[in-house]
């Protein structure tokens, strides 16, 4: 490896650089790959992980944890499609199952912040609960959409392109702005960086943290509806495993687990990578089992590429 | 002979030369002082000489031989053994476990217990260290846990020991037990590296010393014999600092806050206080005394249990520091590392943490006025840093103080500012920069309120002193009335009290 070379790869946008210039390989190498209907596809895939990263990357950038928001998204699908169809109104599905993501985030916020809980047990603790909700409230069974525009919400185009993918660029759009212009995003942050320091700085740590665990709920909730409505029914096994690919991409991207650091365009380079990762493999007919380990020594690659970059900016 | 010798070291980090170009050597059975400013290039020094960072240019010479070390586990193996401020020790073993932890006496695995603790116990007593082995080291005061530091490197036979600001929260007592102790090692030929901010340790202990300034060897005396501490303050400086303290009388107002009956989990006894416009008031007393302890309470970084606290005649009642600023109280605390600085995040950052509500319209941050006023207060503050983005972790602690300050200057409304240990660990040249920022505040009419365990710097900065003692104010005095008898009288516990607030 020359010098120069080795100095983009360990420098601040290193992984970037290694996204496009993995993106540019597999669309020469791959037949298939760079078409619009792949891409389209590609995008469709990473939806579900790739909203949920964009709260996941709060949270971990304040030190915290989240595992329930698999099961967030199971149960906000559930809860829109059985309200929608017991009152007709697919509005009245959405809002409730906004509500009910925003519920659980709070419970958890309060019971983390207020209480003092570590959050990987809280959240633990929930994504049991809420797995459990959803479970019961269908009675362990799929439901149906009644109202054929449901499935719109997932189907509609706008300019070509899926609506959930427009959702979520915006969302990206949305989480990099709060992060990096609003308060909310620096004391997310701060806390993250020395939770102590900044509560004696002013900043309202039990509030952000709050906060920050609502609008996950929230997000999750976004996230369950567009599946439900792309899956065609509620399913309380949906999205099982969901937050430990967010967590992954997240790392990907150089949000840090020790807290402090995060930045919207790694987080959304690491949702990319695991998707491109995926995709490939789809295309090239890799069995599915051989998937998982890929998927796993891609992780351990970029968190060893991670540290070998915070050893070159010196052990300070 | 020379036993140890820096050959031209010369290091670099990002944006600053740490080093550049620093020869010299120590005499084997001498104690060599290595002394410097903030940012001097010290810490950079023991670095290098500990294996953790590898030097752009230059050697290190141990007995004749060039040492070419990896690794801090080389460096190890050569004899270095550095003893860094934050010291290293496992607090649920016991003392004889962490001085025999790696190679612990073993028979198939299974410890020898009664061999290791005799073992330890015997090379404690001929070092002189009077701790038993089979405690725990998290019940040890920080003086013993300095002890069994330096009893590790006896142990582990090292030639060169370097010590960093060792008694930089060491009660006189225990300082003089480490005194001791080094000169034990002295006069076992070992070479001793002792790197302190005090004058007076250094004139005491050290054969010959080294003195740095902006990463260059400023100067190096052989001997200290015909060395006066004034020529190696201004070596430290690079200029003469006549009054370290520079007190100057100024008008003071009314009466801005007004503290009564104040106590919580950890001050029993309510504490009643005052402290006017204009007014520099500080706190002496050991540590323990309970002085950081009531201006937490006063800050409301701990619940109060009792107290009221008024503001310019006003009562208010701050449940957390959120709400204190928000009436005009801010603290610099006395543990910066923990309480202060918020690690991987820019100076800006840390700068506009608070302030930043002022200018922040929606929630939405202003980019421009938070550069401008990162910027107007690294230039005033005369904060050394290659850029406002600089990750705050990288810079000395005196800047690191002044970036704390900063942040505080920044906020608009301050009536009160206490700030906690304002110097500890800060040379000299940036402590008079810091009492000239709290003289200007109080001439603005700011009250300030200063809580130190230096008796000269309360002596010198301070109009008026109140003492405290197990937990309780024990003396007032004005500026008319300092002296150091009637103070230390004050903070010392009556003999009925056990020992043990002062260790």
């Amino acid at each position: 490896m020359t010098n120069s070379f080795k100095k983009v790869l360990l420098g601040d946008q290193g992984l970037v650089v290694i996204f496009v210039l993995a993106f540019a390989l597999v669309s020469i190498f791959v037949p298939n790959f760079l078409t619009e209907r792949n891409m389209l596809g590609l995008l469709q895939s990473v939806v579900t992980v790739g909203i949920v990263a964009c709260t996941m990357m709060f949270c971990l950038a304040a030190r915290d944890f989240d595992l329930s928001v698999g099961s967030i998204v199971a149960f906000a699908g559930m809860v829109a499609v059985m309200a929608s169809n017991a009152t007709g109104s697919i509005i009245v599905g959405i809002l409730a199952a906004l509500l009910c993501g925003a519920a659980v985030g709070l419970v958890n916020g309060v019971v983390i912040a207020k209480f003092r809980i570590n959050a990987l047990i809280t959240t633990l603790a929930t994504m049991q609960i809420v797995r459990g909700l959803a479970l019961i409230s269908s009675d362990g069974r799929a439901v149906g959409i009644n109202d054929p525009n449901f499935y719109q919400l997932a189907l509609s185009k706008l300019f070509g392109v899926p609506t959930p993918i427009w959702v979520l660029l915006l969302l990206f759009v949305v989480f990099g702005f709060v992060l990096n212009r609003t308060v909310f995003g620096k004391n997310t942050l701060a806390i993250g960086g020395n939770p102590e320091a900044s509560r004696l700085a002013g900043v309202n740590v039990d509030r952000t943290r709050i906060w920050i665990f609502t609008l996950q709920g929230v997000v999750c909730a976004i996230a369950g509806i567009l599946l439900a409505s792309r899956i065609t029914s509620g399913q309380p096994n949906a999205a099982v495993g969901l937050e430990l690919s967010v967590i992954s991409a997240c790392v990907l991207g150089g949000v840090s687990l020790a807290g402090g650091r995060a930045a919207i365009a790694g987080v959304i380079v690491g949702v990319m990578i695991m998707g491109i990762a995926e995709n490939v493999m789809n295309l090239l007919n890799i069995p599915a089992f051989y998937q998982y380990i890929v998927r796993g020594v891609i992780l351990l690659l970029a968190v060893l590429l991670d540290n070998l970059r915070s050893s070159a900016l010196g052990r300070r | 002979m020379s036993f140890l010798e820096f050959a031209h070291i010369s290091k670099s980090y990002p944006g600053v030369q740490a080093l550049s170009d620093v020869s010299f050597s120590v005499e084997k059975g001498a104690v060599h002082g290595l002394m410097g400013e903030n940012g001097a290039g010290k810490s950079t020094m023991i670095r290098v000489l500990s294996g953790d960072q590898h030097a752009d240019y230059g050697d290190i010479v141990i007995d004749g031989q060039v040492q070419k070390y990896a690794s801090t586990r080389d460096a190890f193996h050569a004899g270095v053994i550095v003893i860094h401020q934050e010291l290293q020790l496992v607090p649920e073993l016991t003392v004889a476990e962490n001085l025999c932890l790696g190679r612990f006496p073993a028979n198939a695995g299974v410890i020898q217990s009664r061999q290791m603790f005799a073992e330890v116990y015997e090379k404690l007593k001929s070092a002189g260290i009077d701790i038993d082995p089979r405690r725990k080291v998290k019940t040890l005061s920080i003086g013993e846990r300095q002890m069994v530091e330096i009893a590790k490197a006896i142990m582990l036979d090292a030639r060169v020991i370097a010590l960093d600001e060792p008694t930089s929260s060491l009660s006189s007592r225990e300082s003089e037990i480490l005194f001791a102790l080094i000169e034990r090692l002295r006069a076992e030929g070992k070479v001793i590296l002792y790197i302190s901010h005090r004058l007076d340790e250094v004139f005491r202990l050290c054969d010959s010393l080294t003195v740095l300034r902006d990463g260059k060897l400023a100067a190096h005396h052989p001997s200290l014999d015909n060395v006066t501490r004034e020529q190696v303050v201004a070596e430290m400086v690079g200029r003469e600092i006549s009054n370290v303290w520079g007190w100057r009388p100024r008008a003071i107002g009314g009466t801005r806050l007004k503290a009564n009956g104040i106590s919580g989990e950890k001050l029993g006894q309510p504490a009643s206080f005052e402290v006017r416009s204009g007014e520099i008031l500080g706190f002496f007393g050991l540590i323990g005394a309970g002085r950081s302890e009531l201006m937490r309470l006063i800050y409301a970084a701990d619940p109060r249990s009792s107290g009221a606290i008024t503001m310019d005649g006003k009562a208010i009642q701050p449940a957390d520091p959120h709400q204190a600023i928000r009436s005009g109280i801010v603290l610099c605390s006395e543990d910066r590392k923990h309480d202060g600085i918020i690690q991987g995040r820019s100076l800006e950052e840390n700068i506009n943490i608070s302030s930043r509500r002022h200018h922040a319209r929606f929630g939405i941050l202003n980019p421009r006025k938070e550069v401008e006023v990162a910027e107007t207060f690294i230039k005033k503050l005369k904060v050394r840093t290659p850029s406002r983005k600089q990750d705050i972790v990288n810079l000395s602690g005196g800047n690191q103080q002044k970036v704390i300050l900063g942040r505080w200057l920044s906020e608009q409304g301050v009536k009160v500012l206490i700030v906690d240990e304002p110097t500890r660990g800060i040379d000299v040249g940036a402590k008079s920069e810091i009492y000239e920022i709290l003289y200007q505040l109080a001439e603005d009419g700011m009250a300030i309120i200063v809580v130190s365990s230096e008796l000269p710097e309360v002596m010198g900065i301070c109009d008026r002193i109140l003492v405290m003692c197990g937990g309780r104010i024990s003396a007032h005095l004005d500026r008319d009335q300092f002296s150091e008898q009637a103070i230390l009288a004050a903070a010392l516990p009556d003999k009925k009290t056990p020992d043990a607030i002062a260790s």
